[in-house]
């Protein structure tokens, strides 16, 4: 099929909706399809094969924060070429509602159109107000995908309608090999968290307080933290003699968030809430790292109910210094954990999960799918 | 003076004109998207039907279930399109051969058989997804006709008004759905 993915937000620039929109184009294009991406960019020579750049996106605030999107007269014509040029069997616009590049590409094409919508969006009103000028672009929409429960709800409670959902997929193969960072785990094993460390549902307060229960025991026990936020908070939270043991990355690169994952002898996921999927989980499971897991709905399902993980108590810091201290002291029960994961992981691959799309994409446009699966 | 008012009133009966035509058209390419997806929602039940058939047919399963499967397709196919009841019927026996505990061991190794069950899992998830985006599509058509100018113009003409397709389609058995997902996978 004739694929054209529309990116909202600059390519160049981390996040998870260009993540998703780039791990589906390559599997898409690894599956065979054509495809085309049309996004912001700040940079175009940076930009691969596959992207065509839609210009600068102009940093404005909006729901809240400060967002970078591609809106006006040359953004329009720039889209409205590409859907011409691209002539595609089915244009698949990702976050229809933000006042991007989506949003446009609904107007003015006259393709099947299918849309993904990302993230639940908490402000009502502004939605409200908008509603009317949505309206009429979202009603070109003839299959929506939502990548969670929340996303899901958002939209049928703002927008009415349905979606389907299909969750986010991993890059498995990117994950599975890469060199431990210097140094780690080193002999007396090493606690992982990946995720912003001043999010108080990603948990980190909760696996501090299970280090400090922890150190004394084992002394040479570490901590290897990697996530954007304020490190001398996060540092404060623990006890003075043990912060050397403390090791903050920081925001890291792709690359060393994968190698993070493989320098670690048990990953530990202590969210209490929010998670609709768990994506980091998924991708330490792609590392083949042993991971100790809050006892969320989502986590639970994503680890085979305990058999690709150990599950904690939720909120318990003591619950989790002692799923940890199980998994860190049995090197035969860590190896037969990270071996289901990997094993359940490939669930969600983006190999796996570019096929449910594509159903998608054949319910839209039949005719087109039917000729893909002819040729 | 008068000349004045006759210029605003041109001008205000051009803009009317302009904004009905434009709710009209909008209206028109609801109507479009609606036959897209019904004309999508009748073939992907009419390969459903046509997958179990051969399932039934195949010599894979025991003979009471290729009976019951037989049964329930040919029901589903010889049924004027449309209709609710022989469809579900035929995902109630579906789900009844699928959901038997030694299933998937009984046909492991046999040929064809893996490919027949891929293409029967792609053929219901067909269903489920042309049934929800025709859903979809029923609904925005609906409230665009209840609207006040809508009906005043009749701007939908003499098409009847659209009708939801209810069927129950789902081929997991009730909370059991691993991926958390819509779609689940059967076959590996």
């Amino acid at each position: 099929m004739r694929i054209g993915l529309v990116c909202p937000y600059t390519w160049d620039v981390p996040g998870g909706v260009q993540e998703h929109v780039r791990g589906l184009a390559e599997a898409l294009i690894e599956l065979g399809h054509e495809v085309s991406v049309i996004a912001p960019a700040e940079d175009e020579s940076l930009l691969p094969y596959y992207v065509v750049s839609a210009g600068r996106a102009v940093p404005v605030p909006y729901n809240g924060s400060v967002a970078r999107l591609a809106f006006g007269f040359g953004a329009v014509s720039r889209v409205r070429r590409w859907v011409k040029d691209g002539n595609f069997d089915v244009l698949h616009v990702h976050e229809p509602t933000a006042p991007s590049l989506g949003l446009l590409a609904c107007w003015v094409a006259d393709d099947p159109i299918v849309a993904t919508v990302h993230t639940a969006i908490p402000r009502s009103r502004m939605l409200h107000v908008a509603q009317p000028i949505l309206q009429s672009a979202l009603e070109k929409i003839s299959g929506r995908i939502a990548v969670s429960e929340a996303a899901r709800t958002t939209l049928v409670e703002h927008l009415g309608g349905d979606a389907v959902l299909i969750p986010n997929g991993v890059s498995v193969r990117r994950f599975e090999k890469a060199d431990p960072l210097p140094g780690w785990p080193g002999a007396g094993g090493t606690l992982g968290f990946l995720g912003r460390i001043d999010e108080p549902r990603k948990g980190l307060a909760i696996l501090l307080q299970a280090f400090a229960l922890m150190a004394p025991q084992r002394p040479g026990l570490r901590l290897l933290v990697a996530g954007p936020g304020d490190a001398d908070e996060a540092l404060e939270q623990v006890p003075a003699g043990l912060r050397g043991r403390v090791v903050l990355l920081g925001q890291v690169s792709d690359e060393d968030k994968v190698r993070m994952l493989h320098s670690v002898d048990v990953f530990c996921a202590p969210n209490t809430g929010g998670e609709s999927f768990g994506i980091v989980l998924a991708e330490a499971m792609a590392a083949g790292a042993p991971i100790a897991a809050s006892d969320l709905d989502a986590f639970r399902r994503v680890l085979r109910g305990g058999r690709a993980g150990e599950l904690f108590e939720t909120g318990s810091a003591a619950s989790l210094a002692a799923a940890a201290g199980r998994l860190l002291d049995d090197p035969a029960r860590r190896a037969t954990l990270a071996a289901a994961a990997s094993v359940a992981v490939r669930d969600y691959d983006w190999k796996v999960v570019a096929r449910d799309v594509l159903r998608v994409y054949e319910a839209v446009a039949p005719a087109a799918g039917r000729m893909a699966v002819a040729l | 003076m008068t000349a004045i008012t006759s210029v605003i009133v041109i001008v205000v009966l051009a803009m009317i004109g302009v904004y009905v035509s434009w709710r009209a058209g909008r209206l028109d390419r609801l109507h479009a998207r609606l036959e897209a997806a019904r004309f999508a929602l009748d073939a992907a039940l009419i390969r459903r039907s046509s997958v179990a058939l051969e399932l039934a047919s195949s010599g894979l399963l025991d003979p009471a279930a290729s009976l019951v499967l037989a049964g329930a397709a040919h029901d589903a196919r010889s049924a004027r399109s449309g209709q609710e009841m022989p469809e579900s019927d035929l995902t109630r026996a579906l789900r009844a051969v699928f959901s038997q505990s030694d299933f998937r061991a009984s046909l492991s190794g046999a040929e064809g058989a893996e490919e027949l069950l891929a293409e029967l899992e792609g053929a219901a998830h067909q269903v489920f997804l042309a049934r929800k985006f025709y859903n979809d599509a029923v609904a925005a058509t609906r409230i665009a006709r209840r609207k006040w100018l809508a009906r005043a113009l009749r701007l939908a003409g003499g098409a009847a008004m659209p009708e939801f397709f209810e069927i129950d389609d789902s081929l997991a058995p009730a909370g059991e759905d691993g991926r958390g997902a819509d779609m689940p996978h059967l076959t590996s």
